[in-house]
């Protein structure tokens, strides 16, 4: 059997994971437009770091990744901004639901209790809303989302603790009423 | 082990990242700890309620496009070959004959598209549609034709579609829930495709009448996917995964258990 080209290698390994790259881009972003544009970035990049690939996880490279290329665009717009101190915060708020229905499966009918979820994780700080995304959707291992952060294993886990506590608070009210 | 660090391993317990003897350790203070329990109920609920809200939203057709079209020197025939089969599926009128000659296309695309060409015997050459077929379904958004985890809409689903009808099993209590079916053309014949998850992993079931293969699963890795084959009630068996090969193994034994049943 013929040596499969770098191309169909890159096909074979990386091209699957889009929908967790987009996931995750979707809510580093929290704009479906955004996120479109920061995966696709982190594609072509990926493509072109391909051949120094040695590992065995591709996701998890991938999603390195795409969270690297959203940091850098996080960069370039709060340099565009140009003295302006960029809030991630109020920026993607405000911009955040204008887009959401491009994609048709974004705009699923959710019932009121998902919705608060969905808020509330739109709602977390981003050092946490990442280690959370990263564990309860895309079910990554502690090591996986260690090297993908780049941090401690030990931060990982504190991140998360924190991270549900927070959410925990914020969707208090809801199981109240249950 | 005192309670502070109990409250600091809480989310590595909760997730099944300490080792069995930290593990332990954890598990005595917590029986006796009203405090470490209700933080332990909390992430159980959180973990819960972030799992069933649907936040996982699949990257849009267009967005497979685009970054195809942006990538150098990756053809795109793949994608006009699932649009020309999607477009086949939805027509809704599923009449035989202008089918024939799109089928006898798509053969003869999947065929040259296949891509190792150092003359493959026929079951290679099968094992490679099957690998390129099971990525296409993971790329393309082309996992399903009927999305439903009830095995009463996926079985009656394929009537009509196939000239057969396919066993579809429910493994959710096994941990693969079922999550949909689709047509496929594999080996020259309509199949049926069940879609089954492991964790994030899917599982592509292939069934078609024919015994070509012994009742005992044959398991063959390619390119990183791992593949059984077997027969069983004169129907062929093809199951394909990236979950791995230990995964594959308690699957199917779980499927051939309750097909049994």
């Amino acid at each position: 059997m013929a040596d499969p080209t770098i191309e169909q290698r890159f096909k074979i390994l990386v091209l699957p994971h889009l929908n967790s790259a987009f996931n995750v881009a979707r809510w580093l972003t929290r704009n479906d437009q955004d996120a479109q544009d920061v995966a696709q970035e982190a594609y072509l990049r990926a493509f072109k770091f391909f051949p120094g690939f040695r590992g065995e996880n591709a996701r998890a490279w991938l999603l390195s990744i795409v969270r690297n290329t959203f940091y850098t665009w996080c960069q370039e717009r709060r340099e565009q901004a140009s003295g302006t101190v960029f809030d991630e915060e109020m920026h993607s708020l405000e911009t955040s639901d204008t887009h959401q229905d491009d994609n048709p499966e974004a705009t699923l009918i959710r019932s009121e209790s998902q919705e608060q979820v969905h808020r509330a994780l739109r709602g977390l700080r981003l050092e946490f809303r990442e280690v959370i995304v990263l564990r309860e959707l895309e079910e990554l291992s502690y090591k996986e989302i260690a090297a993908i952060v780049g941090i401690p294993i030990g931060t990982v886990m504190s991140r998360l603790g924190r991270g549900r506590q927070q959410l925990a608070a914020l969707l208090a009210p809801m199981n109240q009423e249950k | 082990m005192d309670h502070e660090l109990v409250l600091e391993l809480l989310p590595g317990y909760f997730d099944q990242e300490l080792g069995l003897s930290e593990a332990l350790e954890f598990e005595r203070h917590l029986e006796g700890c009203e405090q470490c329990r209700h933080v332990y109920a909390q992430h159980r609920e959180v973990s819960a309620q972030l799992r069933q809200a649907v936040l996982r939203v699949n990257a849009p057709q267009a967005l497979a496009q685009r970054i195809e079209a942006a990538l150098p020197s990756l053809p795109a025939t793949r994608e006009t070959l699932g649009e020309r089969f999607r477009r086949w599926l939805g027509s809704g009128s599923l009449s035989w004959a202008p089918v024939g000659a799109t089928l006898a296309s798509v053969v003869a695309l999947s065929v040259s598209m296949s891509l190792y060409l150092a003359v493959p015997s026929p079951d290679q050459r099968l094992t490679q549609q099957l690998v390129d077929d099971h990525i296409r379904s993971l790329q393309s958004d082309h996992l399903f034709d009927v999305v439903s985890t009830d095995k009463h809409t996926v079985k009656p689903w394929f009537n009509g579609k196939l000239d057969f009808a396919p066993p579809v099993v429910d493994l959710a209590q096994q941990g693969y829930p079922l999550v949909g079916g689709r047509l496929d053309f594999v080996n020259q014949r309509p199949v049926a495709v069940m879609v089954y998850r492991y964790k994030l992993h899917p599982i592509n079931l292939y069934v078609w009448p024919g015994n070509e293969a012994g009742a005992k699963p044959q398991v063959l890795e390619q390119r990183g996917y791992h593949l059984a084959h077997w027969n069983a009630a004169g129907m062929n068996y093809w199951a394909i995964t990236d979950a791995g090969a230990g995964e594959l193994d308690a699957f199917i034994r779980d499927l051939l258990a309750q097909l049994a049943a």
